[in-house]
């Protein structure tokens, strides 16, 4: 399986829906970092036994959250520790860790990535929905410029749940 | 089919719906979560939930000073989780006298808000976990953020925090083989089925609890519809027309499962926790199928609980052993069903 933008073999295989028709990435090393991806440094022999028909596997790997701070400086915990136990050791870890938490979260809550519900009173206002509208496209920017498109509609949505276009 | 029996005391659908269950996580700002913190925070979080929840009718019960056979009991009524029960960390439970709302204070999170009633009534168990959550906000600061919403110790759980579950009585599904089908619909809906009692793969009676597992990226409102009124209603359509199929098709069986377990329940005189509550769910089943006219839902939901070992205990205090316990249930379940 050869990268879609040169001759080295794909690391990435994604299947991404474009205009409502399914169509696949296959990316390099250096070509799926220039994307944003984030390419496991696996041993040979894995990368062999995964591509002998394992390709979901690898493109899972692969699609690593990029690389953030290792401890939260709120609470002391370590990323390595929140992989192991799958609990974090305060609310400000949400934000130390966001870079790698942000796709945890996300396939953890099928695809979800920004809160629909209820604000406690003292948030309430427009200042807060403001907020969360450019941060949502902010990421819906990013998603396209990464190519995520399946991300990119999802994004969409949550921009059209907060009444508002995403244009 | 006739129309399901109408036990009020066993709530709306409870021929195929035991339960409904409602929890709110929800953590203080300016601490770590339950995990991280030091006894010393533990014990600020306890007296700032308990002092923020006065005037809300909760009794509360410092877990530090009860007995594992109390415990026990509070697990069986569903009051406190076995994480909880179980835990060395310094915590409490509060209790509203009705038994239907209980708050755990340092669970996974800060406060584990929960109410269960009887029957199809998720709506109504969110308004009441909500008015706490409320009345709580009104006075301390919940850990919350624009983008993740409410924060809680399992990313699993951020956004609402809210989980909207019920324990459904699925033996139609089991005996015409649909129930691998069912989990597997449920997963593709993103929904968590597991066997209420027991460890294993098995679910114990046929019982199953079913909640939701995507908490962020839909308002409360919008989870608590599609469950309330899309999944569970069609769960319990699938379930009434696979006892409907038995019933016409395969009425022997059908019949065999419910008055041969009523006939064990009533000759027994050794019975263990595990035999009992599965002997019971046939019974509760051939109750809701019009087979036994002479037992009601209410008696047979109550004697599920009392078989239970904590609670077989208080009934009969020889019962804290198992062997002795074994009789003990028995006897009582015998009693209970003579006919
Ligand atoms: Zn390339
Ligand atoms: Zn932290």
């Amino acid at each position: 399986m050869k990268c879609d933008h040169c001759d080295k073999p794909a690391v990435v295989h994604e299947v991404v829906i474009r205009n409502n028709a399914t169509h696949e990435v296959r990316l390099c090393a250096e070509h799926a970092a220039q994307r944003g991806y984030q390419v496991p440094a696996a041993p040979v022999t894995q990368l062999l036994s995964q591509f002998a028909g394992q390709i979901p596997v690898l493109a899972a790997s692969a699609r690593r959250e990029p690389a953030g701070p290792v401890r939260c400086p709120g609470c002391g915990l370590a990323f390595a520790e929140f992989r192991q136990s799958g609990v974090l050791g305060c609310p400000g870890c949400y934000e130390a860790f966001m870079p790698q938490l942000g796709a945890v979260i996300e396939r953890a809550q099928a695809g979800a990535v920004h809160h629909a519900g209820r604000v406690p009173p003292r948030m309430e206002g427009m200042a807060d929905r403001a907020a969360m509208r450019s941060r949502l496209l902010q990421e819906l920017d990013a998603a396209v410029a990464a190519e995520q498109y399946e991300r990119a509609a999802r994004l969409r949505d949550q921009l059209q749940g907060l009444g508002g276009g995403a244009s | 089919m006739q129309p399901p029996p109408v036990d009020p005391a066993c709530g709306p659908e409870s021929d195929v719906v035991v339960r409904s269950r409602i929890r709110l996580a929800r953590n203080l700002a300016g601490f770590p979560f339950v995990g991280r913190a030091s006894d010393a925070q533990r014990h600020e979080i306890m007296l700032l939930v308990t002092r923020a929840s006065q005037g809300e009718g909760l009794a509360w019960v410092n877990m530090a000073q009860t007995s594992p056979e109390e415990r026990q009991l509070l697990v069986e009524r569903h009051l406190v989780s076995r994480h909880f029960a179980d835990s060395a960390v310094p915590r409490t439970v509060g209790i509203d006298p009705g038994e239907s709302l209980s708050v755990m204070v340092n669970e996974e999170d800060h406060l584990r808000i929960q109410t269960i009633l009887p029957g199809l009534r998720l709506e109504e168990a969110f308004t009441r976990a909500h008015a706490f959550d409320d009345a709580v906000e009104s006075r301390v600061d919940f850990a919350f953020s624009s983008r993740w919403g409410y924060l809680t110790a399992c990313p699993t759980n951020v956004g609402c925090g809210l989980r909207v579950g019920v324990m459904l009585h699925l033996p139609g599904l089991r005996y015409t083989g649909e129930m691998e089908r069912v989990k597997r619909a449920a997963k593709d809906m993103h929904l968590a089925v597991r066997g209420f009692y027991g460890e294993g793969s098995e679910a114990v009676g046929n019982l199953y609890q079913v909640s939701n597992q995507v908490t962020l990226g839909f308002s409360e409102d919008d989870l608590l519809r599609r469950f309330a009124q899309e999944t569970v209603p069609q769960l319990v359509d699938y379930e009434r027309s696979a006892r409907r199929l038995l019933l016409e098709s395969n009425r022997p069986l059908l019949e065999d499962k419910v008055h041969r377990a009523v006939a064990t329940l009533r000759a027994a005189r050794l019975l263990g926790a595990e035999e009992a509550t599965k002997l019971l769910a046939n019974v509760r089943l051939g109750i809701c199928m019009g087979l036994l006219p002479d037992l009601t839902l209410d008696m047979v939901q109550r004697l599920m609980l009392q078989v239970q070992p904590a609670h077989l205990a208080r009934i009969d205090p020889s019962a804290a052993d198992e062997d002795k316990g074994r009789l003990a249930r028995a006897t009582m379940v015998r009693k209970a069903l003579r006919g």
